[in-house]
């Protein structure tokens, strides 16, 4: 444990990670787990992550969003990710508690948040970053979610389906305020948060 | 003269004969000089022995294993035919189906009042037929799961178990002293050894029905952990209280050693099973040149396990699982993938042989002369067997959600407490307690309860969740986008768990991996195989995956085309928006379980052999029609070859083939992809490269595999 600390001291300048972790994460101890994480991934030792690094992670290579995912974890159009980048893609996950609403309005809308875990699941469809989500963004998730079992004209309609659903402006995309609407009934916060510690 | 020449025809038609025969009139042969009389009569003597010795039947030499095997044989056949129906496995559960083959059977023994091969006597059960059982219960265990739900699973377990039995048995004997019903002689703790026998639940039995069952891998676990250490807990008691009645009087200090020893026992399994499995790695890990043998190392040693702890009056089960539990990964890495599929194949045969024997005997012993029947003692058990495991099951799961993350729902506990059925052990136990006046009422009992809880608690109870669902479903219906964006979620939720190694949040897991990778796996696994072996067993999991997602083709007729909502956008007949969410859930569900691992101890799910994954590339090959036609080719050619083998070796010099085939549709995308692909298969040189390439053009078929390397590519 120790010896990770003076990594974090060395690598990276602590205070600012203590400033901004204690926005992200409530404990000390969950910033020295993800740190922990964040140090095995890192098999180059170079403080910081590559595409290489997580598709080292065998349960990540199986899951059918798994590049994505790894992609949503690197900001525009770069190929490595420090460990502030890491925390803050992973502060989307954290559960919202209801003491922190009334904490800081001045700093904006926290990761957490419902809309900004749904802003995250919608980025995961819409590759483009056009803010739609089209029908083939839609069919091409859809079929890496179904496997081969189902023929295109089924897949095709249930597409047509979904987007059917959510669209309310006829342009037969969904847009992100279409996405929020939709899964409103759908208990998000609860659905996309990890408990960090038990 | 006569004799010596059909003496020499015996010779010539049955040497083995023509011994006895020299053995048998010495003196008549050795007199040539006898009168006529003596003459015929050693004529006579040899003239009918010639026909008799030709051919001759000697039943009673065989009789014990002939008939033994032939029960078995008749079971096997009758799965054969179970299985070959196609609905009927999903209605009914396999154990319904040994009960009636042993009810047949008893049915035939008893018309012909034959004398039954040895009844299960105590040895025959503890010692050749529950080890099987239970070392393929534990060999078999989802380890990361169970462990994971660990708390929850001996919440259930012990405490859920000790619930039955006490409440079973204290009632039975409240009511047997106020009903009046003549049993007002049978002690307490007669009762209480009957609660702890009729409490031991065989709930695995029910997850053979539940096919189409939403992925639910938590109500898995919690099943088969559930029944795993519920028979643990059960054959403790009962040894408890066997001793107990053995003894002239019971104090309250006996009370209180009992229940040290049942904690003693338990860790005392626990430690044999740990040294055993421990051992047993180690050894595998010198197999390399004597790979024939591998598979008898597992099964001797926990074996072994379950003998010492027997020996030293520890649990044996507790002995035989831990065993299984600890040795599985070292021997899985050690051992040759024939000599896994050994292991594995063997102990479903002898697991299922082992509960075979159990429901015949269970058959033979219902079709019966003595029987003691007495109605309001059977159905007050029955009634309260199903009340308490309700109620238990109630009160746990409320305290427990109160610690978990994902609670455990209404239905999930409805499945739970109804899928109670009671199987092979318990009837064993009751046919093993020492005589005493009302034991025929007690088997008697327990045969009804059995075949109670098996023919209809497991006949009923998918309609019975059908029903809850529907409910469920009628009260909030979700839509189609909501199910695909939940699914969405859900996947996602499940890499991002992957990326920050939420099992290895826990301190002491991450100790314990950590002790594992440094000292553990360099000891007992060959070095070989130990640096390469995440990938290739990643690599291994994708082959099988992709094995998976061909085999499951036969779902896909089952579910009703729905082309015609295509160009419609009216809103649909609830039986279209059942069927396609009928389709998302069959077709998603697959993806999402990590661990398929095979609960059931009649079948072995995802094991392929290669003429499965053959016949499952022809399907295939088939129902993609000429749309593909050039890139078909291509995909069941790698297919086929990729099947043989799940090693990286073999799949380089597959990779060769295609690339001809490919080079001009994909020759623009080879160059940008070895950026990218290269470095996922580090132990692989370039070929790799162009192997996955080649995938490029089915993509759309194979997706999961592909996207992995590609999305990177489209992400850019």
């Amino acid at each position: 444990r120790w010896r990770l600390f003076s990594d974090l001291l060395y690598k990276h300048n602590f205070s600012e990670i203590i400033q901004r972790a204690s926005k992200i994460f409530v404990s000390h101890s969950q910033i020295t787990r993800l740190y922990s994480r964040f140090h095995s991934l890192d098999k180059g030792e170079n403080g910081a992550l590559s595409r290489e690094d997580f598709q080292r992670i065998p349960e990540l290579a199986i899951n059918p969003l798994g590049d994505r995912i790894i992609n949503a974890f690197f900001p525009e159009g770069e190929d490595q990710v420090n460990f502030r980048g890491f925390m803050r893609t992973l502060a989307h996950f954290r559960p919202v508690e209801d003491n922190e609403k009334n904490k800081d309005p001045s700093a904006g809308e926290p990761l957490n948040s419902r809309n900004n875990k749904l802003l995250f699941a919608f980025r995961l469809y819409d590759l483009d970053r056009d803010d739609k989500i089209s029908r083939d963004e839609l069919l091409q998730v859809l079929r890496m979610m179904v496997g081969v079992n189902i023929s295109d004209e089924q897949l095709g309609s249930i597409a047509d389906r979904t987007i059917q659903e959510a669209d309310t402006n006829g342009d037969m995309c969904i847009s992100f305020s279409e996405f929020i609407k939709v899964l409103e009934k759908v208990d998000v916060e609860q659905k996309m948060s990890i408990r960090f510690l038990h | 003269m006569t004799v010596t020449y059909i003496h020499l025809l015996l010779l010539l038609l049955d040497p083995s004969s023509a011994l006895m025969s020299t053995q048998d009139p010495p003196p008549s042969l050795g007199n040539h000089s006898m009168d006529k009389n003596d003459v015929d009569e050693a004529e006579g003597h040899f003239t009918v022995p010639i026909a008799f010795r030709v051919f001759s039947v000697d039943y009673h030499h065989v009789q014990a294993p002939f008939e033994i095997v032939l029960w078995i044989m008749l079971a096997s056949l009758a799965k054969l035919g179970f299985h070959w129906s196609g609905r009927i496995p999903a209605v009914v559960p396999e154990s319904c189906l040994l009960i009636m083959v042993g009810l047949l059977v008893g049915g035939v023994i008893y018309g012909v009042r034959h004398t039954a091969p040895p009844v299960l006597s105590a040895e025959a059960f503890f010692l050749y037929l529950l080890p099987p059982i239970v070392l393929d219960a534990g060999y078999f265990l989802p380890g990361r799961l169970f462990f994971e739900n660990l708390g929850t699973i001996l919440w259930y377990a012990v405490l859920g178990t000790l619930w039955n039995v006490l409440g079973i048995g204290l009632s039975l004997y409240g009511l047997c002293q106020l009903g009046g019903w003549g049993l007002e002689e049978v002690s307490l703790l007669h009762f209480l050894l009957f609660g702890s026998l009729i409490a031991a639940v065989d709930p695995v039995a029910v997850l053979s029905v539940f096919e189409e069952i939403h992925v639910n891998e938590q109500l898995h676990i919690l099943v088969f952990g559930e029944s795993l250490l519920n028979d643990a807990v059960t054959v403790v008691l009962y040894k408890l209280f066997e001793s107990f009645l053995r003894m002239p009087s019971v104090s309250g200090v006996d009370v209180l050693a009992g229940g040290c020893q049942f904690v003693v026992v338990g860790l005392g399994g626990l430690c044999v099973g740990l040294f055993f499995g421990l051992v047993a790695a180690l050894t595998t890990r010198f197999t390399a040149r004597a790979q024939v043998i591998a598979p008898l190392f597992v099964f001797l040693y926990s074996y072994l396990s379950y003998l010492t702890s027997e020996m030293l009056h520890f649990s044996g089960i507790m002995a035989i699982v831990t065993c299984a539990v600890t040795m599985k990964q070292y021997v899985e890495a050690n051992v040759s993938e024939k000599s896994n599929t050994t292991i594995k194949y063997f102990l479903k045969m002898w697991s299922s042989v082992s509960e075979t024997l159990i429901f015949i005997f269970l058959g033979v012993s219902t079709i019966q002369d003595v029987h003691m029947w007495s109605w309001p003692f059977v159905s007050s058990t029955l009634f309260l067997c199903l009340l308490w495991r309700a109620l238990g099951v109630l009160l746990l799961t409320a305290v427990v959600n109160k610690l978990r993350r994902n609670a455990v729902t209404f239905r999930d506990q409805f499945i739970i407490a109804y899928g109670g059925l009671r199987g092979a052990i318990c009837f064993s136990l009751v046919f093993l307690i020492e005589d005493f006046p009302k034991k025929r009422l007690f088997i008697t009992t327990t045969i009804v309860v059995i075949l109670f809880t098996v023919f209809v608690q497991g006949m009923t109870i998918k309609p019975l969740v059908e029903l809850l669902d529907v409910k469920r479903k009628k009260r909030v219906l979700p839509t189609v986008s909501e199910e695909v964006h939940c699914r969405l979620l859900d996947h996602l939720l499940s890499g991002i768990e992957d990326v920050v190694g939420y099992w290895g949040q826990h301190y002491w897991k991450d100790k314990f991996e950590h002790f594992n990778t440094k000292y553990l796996k360099r000891f007992l696994i060959r070095e070989d195989k130990q640096p390469k072996s995440s990938i290739v067993r990643l690599y291994q999991e994708l082959e099988r995956r992709e094995q998976m997602g061909e085999t499951d083709e036969g779902k896909r007729e089952r579910s009703p085309a729905i082309e015609e909502n295509q160009t419609h956008s009216r809103s649909l007949l609830p039986e279209e928006m059942d069927s396609i969410r009928r389709i998302l859930s069959t077709n998603l569900r697959n993806f999402n379980n990590k661990h398929i691992t095979a609960y059931s101890r009649h079948t072995l799910h995802q094991d392929f052999t290669v003429d499965a994954s053959r016949k499952a590339c022809l399907r295939r090959h088939q129902s993609l029609g000429e749309r593909h036609s050039s890139t078909q080719t291509h995909g069941s050619q790698w297919d086929d070859a990729g099947s043989q083998g799940a090693c990286l070796s073999r799949s380089l010099t597959v990779s060769q083939s295609p690339r001809s085939a490919h080079r001009d549709p994909h020759s623009t995308r080879e160059g940008s992809l070895n950026g990218p692909v290269r470095v996922t298969f580090e132990g692989l040189a370039s070929p790799s490269s162009t192997y996955l390439q080649g995938q490029d053009s089915s993509s759309a078929r194979m997706p999961k595999k592909l996207s992995f390397a590609f999305e990177n590519e489209k992400g850019k």
